[in-house]
C-alpha cells in the first residue's frame, strides 16, 4: 500500500507532467471522443432518463438489503457448489487466492480483467510467493508488459498509441514491429493460447452477483474471459462485496446501461454467467470455483447513508469519459487504481483522506459525470462531502472519512474566522473596504498558486457602496 | 471474529444507525418494447448481429446441413467438430458426404485431447437455445454433449437457430423462460457475434482469444 500512497502524494507534479505531454493528451483525447460520441449513439432508440432511474433503484434497493443479499448470495453459491470466501482487506484477499493456488500445487495463474485484483495487487503478491500470474485481457497484457497500471478501468492501455504498442511487443516478446492492429493481436493471441493451456488455476472478476440464483455475470468481448473461467481446473472469482444484486432480472437493465455506456455496444460479445463448477458428466468446465468477497473500506462506506451512494458503481467508466479532467491529464497522473470522477470519491475511502488530499479538489465540479452516470451517482455533492470531510469543515455534521481534518490549517482557519468578523459586522466592513482600497498598490503580484496561471486581483479605488453612496448623492 | 462476521456484523449495524432505508420501486416498463412479431424480430436480431461480423444465412429445417457443407467447403476448413449424441449431430453424421473434410466427435473429458483441440480443430458445430432480437444475441447453455469450449476455442463457430425461439430482449428471456425459478445451468452464455477486442488505440480487431468467425443458420 506504501507505493499507492506515494504514488497519489505526487498528484500535482504527475498532473503538470502529463499536462506537457502532448502525445499522451492526444491519445486520450481521441480515445475519450470517441467513447462519447459512441455511447451517445448507443442510447439513441432509449428513454435514457427513464433507465437511468431504473438502474438507480436496481442498485438501491441491492444495497439497502446488502447484509442479508450477501447471506443469500453465500447459501446458493455453496449450494451450486462454489466456495465463498471473505476478506476484510486486499491483503487478506491475497493471501485467501495464495491458499487456494498452494492447495492445488498451483505454478501458474491466468487472468481475465479485474480492477480489484488491481485494487489488492495480486499479481505482485502472487509473485512475491513465487506464482506467476499473467494478464490475457488485451489492453491488460499490454501494461503487464510495459509493467504499468491501468490508466483506464475499461481500456487499460489507452494511454498508449499502435505506435508505442508494437514498439514494445518487439521489445518483450520479439514480435515484428508493425502498425498492423490485426497483426499484434493475432501475435498476442499466439502468445496467450499457449499459456491457457498450460495456466493451472484463472483468476477473474465478477460484474454482477446475483444473490437469487448464486450466479456470477461477467461481461467481455475477447474471449479471454470466458477462457480463464472454463480451461484451468480451478477458477477464482474475486469481487467488491457491493456488486450483489437482488434478482437475476435485475441484470437485464445494469446490462444494458453498463457496455452502452461504457463503449457504446449495445451489448458485449459474451455475456458469460457462472453458477457451479463441472458437473460429473460435463466434459469442460473447472472443478472448483471459489468466490472471493473482498471488503476493502467499502463496508465504511456503507456506514453513512450520503457516502453509500459511491457503491451503486457499476464501474463502466463513462465519468472518466466525460471529465474534462480525466481527458486532459489521463488516468496515471492520479496514482489511484480507479481514476477519474469515480476513483475521486472511491480512493479516499480506502487510501484515507490524509493520502489522497489532492483528489477531491482536483475537479471543476462541471457535473458531466453525474448527468452520464448509469446509476445516476451524485459525483459533485459527494466530492463536495470529501472537501468538508478533509477540512472537518462541517460542525453540524462530524467528519467520519478515515484521515478527515487532513486538511485543515490554522491560518486558513484564522483567515476565514476574520473574514466571518470582516462580513458580519458594518464597522469591520467599511474600515476594511477603505483600508483595503487605500492600499490597494501594495497588492503583491504573487499569490502562490493562485498567480500561476492568473494575474493578481488589483482592488479597485473605490468599494461598490462608495460608488453606490456617489451614485445616489448624484441622483438627488 | 471472522472476516465474514465482521463484515456482516459491519453492515447490519450501519444500516441500523442510519434508521434503515427505502429504496425507490424499480419500474421495468422501459425496457418493454413494442409486440414484435416473428419477422421484425428476425429483422432485428439481423440488424444487431451484422454490424458485429456475425454472419447470418437463413435455411430449412430439412436442408441446413447442405448449406453448411457449402461453407465448410467455401471456407476451405480441415474439419468440424459436431457434439455427442445431438438430433442435428447425428444427423449430420448421416447426411455428411465431404470425404476429405473429417467430422470430429468426442466423449472424453476436453483436458485429455486440449493439445488437439487448440492446434487442429477448425470448426465447430453447437445448436442453440434461441436468440434475442434487439442486441443480437445467441443463447447457449453449453451440456455435456456440446461443452463449453465448442463455442469458445475453434477458429469458427456454426450455430443453428430455430426461427420460432427469438426473444425481444433479454429480459423478456429470463421472465419467460423463468431462468430464477426453474435453476441456471453451471454456465449459461450469450453470444453476439466473433470474438473482438478495441485494446489497440480503439481499433477493432476479430478473433482475439475466440473464433474469428461465427455463423449463424437459421432455420425456418
Amino acid at each position: 500500500m506504501s507505493t499507492a500512497t506515494d504514488a497519489v502524494k505526487h498528484f500535482t507534479p504527475r498532473a503538470r507532467a502529463a499536462l506537457d505531454n502532448p502525445a499522451v493528451r492526444g491519445n486520450f483525447r481521441k480515445a475519450m471522443d470517441g467513447l462519447m460520441s459512441k455511447r451517445q449513439d448507443a442510447f439513441a432508440d432509449w428513454d435514457l432518463e427513464e433507465l437511468r432511474e431504473l438502474g438507480a433503484a436496481v442498485r438501491l434497493r441491492a444495497l439497502s438489503r446488502l447484509p442479508e443479499l450477501l447471506e443469500q448470495l453465500e447459501r446458493n453459491l455453496q449450494a451450486n457448489g462454489i466456495q465463498v470466501h471473505w476478506a476484510q482487506t486486499g491483503e487478506q484477499a491475497c493471501e485467501i487466492v495464495r491458499d487456494i493456488c498452494v492447495a492445488r500445487n498451483a505454478r501458474t495463474v491466468i487472468k481475465g480483467k479485474s480492477m480489484v485484483s488491481e485494487e489488492m495487487e495480486l499479481n505482485a503478491f502472487l509473485a512475491r510467493s513465487g506464482i506467476e500470474a499473467l494478464e490475457s485481457d488485451l489492453g491488460e497484457y499490454i501494461i503487464q508488459l510495459a509493467d504499468e497500471a491501468p490508466s483506464h478501468i475499461i481500456m487499460p492501455a489507452i494511454h498508449k498509441n499502435t505506435t508505442e504498442i508494437s514498439e514494445l511487443m518487439h521489445e518483450k516478446t520479439g514480435t515484428e514491429r508493425s502498425s498492423d492492429v490485426d497483426y499484434l493481436t493475432a501475435s498476442a493471441r499466439a502468445q496467450l493460447r499457449e499459456k491457457f493451456m498450460q495456466a493451472d488455476v484463472g483468476v477473474s472478476g465478477v460484474n454482477f452477483a446475483v444473490a437469487e440464483t448464486g450466479t456470477l455475470c461477467l461481461v467481455e468481448n475477447e474471449g479471454n474471459g470466458r477462457l480463464t473461467t472454463t480451461v484451468p481446473g480451478c477458477h477464482i472469482a474475486v469481487t467488491g462485496i457491493e456488486k450483489v444484486v437482488e434478482h437475476l432480472a435485475d441484470i437485464a437493465p445494469l446490462l444494458a446501461l453498463l457496455t452502452r455506456s461504457a463503449t457504446g455496444q449495445h451489448i458485449t460479445t459474451y455475456v458469460n454467467m457462472i453458477s457451479g463448477p463441472r458437473k460429473t458428466d460435463e466434459k469442460d468446465g473447472p472443478e472448483e470455483v471459489h468466490l472471493v468477497l473482498v471488503d476493502a473500506g467499502r463496508s465504511a462506506i456503507y456506514q453513512d447513508r450520503e457516502l453509500l451512494d459511491t457503491l451503486r458503481c457499476i464501474r463502466c467508466g463513462a465519468c472518466m469519459n466525460h471529465c474534462p479532467v480525466y481527458t486532459r491529464i489521463g488516468g496515471h497522473a492520479y496514482g489511484t487504481t480507479y481514476p477519474g470522477p469515480i476513483g475521486k470519491i472511491l480512493m479516499p475511502h480506502m487510501l484515507g483522506l490524509d493520502n489522497t488530499g489532492s483528489l477531491a479538489t482536483a475537479s471543476t465540479l462541471c457535473g458531466a459525470c453525474a448527468e452520464v452516470c448509469p446509476v445516476k451517482i451524485p459525483i459533485p455533492q459527494l466530492l463536495q462531502r470529501l472537501r468538508s470531510e478533509a477540512m472537518d469543515g462541517d460542525p453540524q455534521r462530524p467528519a467520519t472519512v478515515a484521515g478527515h481534518g487532513s486538511k485543515r490549517r490554522w491560518l486558513e482557519m484564522l483567515l476565514w474566522r476574520g473574514w466571518t468578523v470582516f462580513n458580519s459586522r458594518p464597522w469591520a466592513y467599511r474600515l476594511g473596504t477603505a483600508l483595503i482600497t487605500r492600499c490597494r498598490r501594495l497588492m503583491p503580484s504573487r499569490l502562490g498558486a493562485w498567480t500561476r496561471y492568473r494575474s493578481a486581483p488589483r482592488p479597485a479605488a473605490q468599494s461598490l457602496q462608495q460608488q453606490l453612496r456617489q451614485r445616489q448623492c448624484k441622483e438627488s | 471474529m471472522n472476516a465474514r462476521d465482521a463484515i456482516l456484523q459491519r453492515l447490519y449495524q450501519g444500516r441500523e444507525q442510519q434508521g434503515g432505508f427505502e429504496p425507490p420501486a424499480s419500474d421495468f416498463s422501459v425496457l418493454q418494447r413494442p409486440h414484435w412479431n416473428k419477422t421484425k424480430k428476425l429483422e432485428r436480431f439481423v440488424q444487431a448481429m451484422s454490424p458485429v461480423h456475425g454472419e447470418i444465412h437463413s435455411t430449412s429445417r430439412d436442408n441446413w446441413h447442405l448449406l453448411l457443407q457449402q461453407l465448410v467447403r467455401d471456407k476451405g476448413l480441415r474439419n468440424l467438430w459436431i457434439g455427442n449424441g445431438t438430433p442435428h449431430g447425428s444427423f449430420l453424421a448421416d447426411h455428411w458426404q465431404l470425404e476429405q473434410v473429417p467430422l470430429l466427435q468426442r466423449t472424453q473429458p476436453v483436458n485429455e485431447w486440449k493439445d488437439e483441440l487448440f492446434n487442429d480443430v477448425a470448426a465447430a458445430l453447437t445448436g442453440s437455445l434461441g436468440a434475442i432480437a434487439e442486441t443480437g444475441s445467441l443463447i447457449l447453455w453449453p451440456t455435456p454433449a456440446e461443452p463449453r469450449v465448442m463455442s469458445l476455442v475453434p477458429p469458427v463457430h456454426f450455430v443453428l437457430l430455430d426461427s420460432d425461439r427469438l426473444y425481444a430482449t433479454l429480459h423478456e428471456t429470463i421472465q419467460q423462460e423463468g431462468w430464477a425459478k426453474n435453476g441456471m445451468p453451471t454456465n449459461a452464455l450469450l453470444i453476439s457475434g466473433p470474438s473482438k477486442t478495441a485494446d489497440i488505440e480503439q481499433t477493432l480487431a476479430y478473433g482475439v482469444h475466440g473464433p474469428r468467425e461465427l455463423v449463424v443458420l437459421v432455420l425456418e
